[in-house]
């Protein structure tokens, strides 16, 4: 996803002058290619996210286009206030971006695991908050957050499975049913969606039929999906490698209640409210924690459970 | 920044006119609001009006003018004396400087751009406003844009690394634009700065760090004119006007004490720091 998005802003740079990148020291061969070809784009501002987030908001206030870029938590909490008080308050074109959500780097520790970015930034108002799903994704959120203006934090993987083809018809903000179903529903935000279409497959083969719907937008969420979504099944389950707190799951339960309207059965896979303390790569951290497709089998067909026994009752 | 645009006369006589009128509406606002902050108003008093007053080309009817200087103020909680400057100025009319701290105005304690003129940055949290100005000063820098970029901070907030992170980088890259002036009184919020948390040496600190420094007597107006006519102080480094100032400086019985930091004047204080700021007139 990492590559996706450096193709995207290369393209993006070539006829918009005002694109700058920001980096904070990190993305080695990464950025190399957009360094080379836009010496006058990039700046690498050093292991001084602080600054970095300030500067682009004095940029962006002087009609820079700017991509703030580092991994993890570098970009985003090391320099929260920058993020609030500079970008968002003055509603600066500042787009951070965040290389490794959730358990990308799973093998170096805590200090390395964005579990707690969506919920945090979500509570930022005028931020908007992307989380690509797949690698194709990630290009197109990222053409489609140039053409928009305003701050906005995109988060990606640093790899990312490709489950499908490039869809044409890709709107920021507009989620997408990767398959359809009618006795849950599995909606997943990022690269943790394949785990998802993993869960929904085994189902199948379990008697359950379960829908996948993939959300790249956290915020604005896409409240014609939550509404279908209920309308549609009477389970939902939500899967986010990130905690539990406050992220797409929260997000979901305050969308249904704004709509007045609310699943029979709810579960929300994530990251239950805790510092991982072992390290291992993303597939392992994801089963370790309870965040893999196996998991979200266990907890859907618990929830069709539910709802039967609550049905015959 | 340029030559001053009161090109004729004397300067002095039209910046330190403009002090004492923004010490005025200080006291006067610190007082109505019942608000706090009133002798780091004090403090700077002198700064601000040079900047507006002479140094700053700004354009009172175009506020987002392209060309214009752009001026922040990181001390955010010196506010009232950013809204009175831009008010003098004819950035909108004196009569609206009645509303700071009043209930639904917008005229907040720390200096907010949202409906009023002129601000180019919101603060209050000390130590976001020369990180600001570098981006700011890096994008005048790449389109080769001849204004400047000032940022006025405290001297307690130089306590914050973002400074030190933006002047390492505004030094780096050689950003001449910038010029951060710094309100040196030397007294913070509960104590005094050297009690609290030493900057001394200070200047060599900042020189260390990159910057072309000159030190100056923050209330005298003939000195800090003829510092802002010397930019760049040193070729291809970002600029530090260290003011030296006294926290209150105009009203004796605020200056140099902590207490003023926070305490609002009230009834007999209020008459009588007009009566101190009055009688510093030239004409009384």
């Amino acid at each position: 996803m990492r590559d996706d998005f450096v193709r995207a802003l290369c393209e993006l740079a070539v006829d918009d002058p005002r694109v700058m990148l920001l980096t904070g020291d990190l993305g080695f061969g990464v950025l190399d290619e957009f360094a080379a070809r836009f010496p006058a784009q990039y700046v690498n501002a050093g292991v001084a996210e602080q600054n970095m987030t300030a500067m682009a908001a004095g940029l962006a206030l002087d009609g820079h286009k700017v991509y703030t870029y580092s991994i993890a938590n570098f970009a985003t909490l090391r320099c929260l206030e920058q993020i609030r008080n500079d970008v968002c308050y003055h509603d600066a074109d500042v787009t951070i971006v965040s290389v490794g959500g959730g358990f990308s780097y799973g093998q170096l520790g805590m200090s390395h695991f964005a579990t707690e970015d969506l919920a945090i930034l979500r509570a930022l108002p005028g931020m908007r908050v992307v989380a690509p799903t797949e690698p194709w994704e990630a290009y197109a959120a990222t053409r489609a957050l140039h053409a928009s203006s305003g701050p906005a934090y995109l988060r990606i993987d640093r790899a990312g499975a490709a489950l499908t083809t490039p869809n044409p018809g890709f709107q920021l903000g507009r989620a997408r049913w990767i398959r359809e179903g009618k006795d849950a529903t599995i909606i997943a935000i990022g690269g943790i969606l394949s785990e998802a279409v993993a869960a929904a497959e085994r189902l199948a083969t379990l008697g359950v039929d379960t829908a996948v719907v993939a959300v790249h937008c956290l915020k604005p969420l896409d409240m014609e999906m939550v509404a279908r979504v209920v309308a549609s099944t009477p389970v939902v389950v939500t899967l986010e490698e990130h905690t539990t707190v406050g992220g797409l799951g929260g997000a979901l339960l305050e969308a249904c209640e704004a709509l007045r309207t609310f699943p029979q059965v709810m579960r929300r896979v994530g990251l239950r409210d805790c510092y991982p303390t072992v390290v291992g790569d993303q597939a392992y951290l994801r089963g370790a924690y309870g965040l893999d497709a196996a998991a979200v089998v266990k907890q859907t067909i618990e929830g069709v459970r539910a709802m039967r026994q609550a049905g015959n009752e | 920044m340029a030559a001053p645009f009161v090109g004729h006369g004397d300067t002095t006589s039209v910046t330190e006119a403009l002090a004492r009128r923004i010490r005025g509406h200080a006291v006067r606002m610190t007082s109505r609001g019942k608000s706090s902050h009133v002798a780091s108003v004090l403090s700077m008093a002198d700064l601000v009006a040079v900047l507006y007053g002479a140094v700053l080309r700004v354009d009172p009817a175009r506020p987002r003018w392209e060309g214009r200087d752009r001026f922040i103020l990181s001390k955010g909680h010196a506010g009232a004396g950013v809204y009175a400057a831009l008010a003098e100025r004819g950035f909108f009319p004196v009569e609206r400087l009645e509303g700071h701290y009043i209930n639904g105005s917008v005229f907040s304690g720390h200096v907010s751009h949202k409906g009023v003129p002129g601000v180019e940055l919101s603060t209050g949290s000390l130590g976001h406003g020369v990180g600001v100005a570098v981006g700011m000063a890096l994008a005048a820098h790449r389109r080769a844009a001849p204004h400047s970029v000032v940022v006025l901070t405290s001297d307690g907030e130089w306590d914050e690394g973002s400074n030190w992170e933006a002047l390492l980088f505004a030094a780096h890259h050689g950003l001449h634009q910038l010029t951060i002036v710094i309100d040196y009184n030397k007294l913070q919020s509960l104590d005094t700065v050297d009690a609290t948390l030493r900057l001394e040496p200070f200047r060599g600190k900042l020189e260390a760090f990159g910057a072309g420094v000159c030190e100056v007597d923050g209330h005298d107006h003939a000195a800090l004119l003829a510092a802002f006519a010397e930019l760049p102080f040193r070729q291809g480094a970002p600029n530090v006007v260290l003011a030296h100032t006294v926290k209150g400086k105009g009203v004796p019985f605020m200056e140099n004490q902590v207490v003023w930091h926070y305490r609002s004047p009230q009834g007999e204080e209020l008459v009588a720091a007009v009566q101190a700021l009055e009688a510093d007139a030239p004409d009384a």
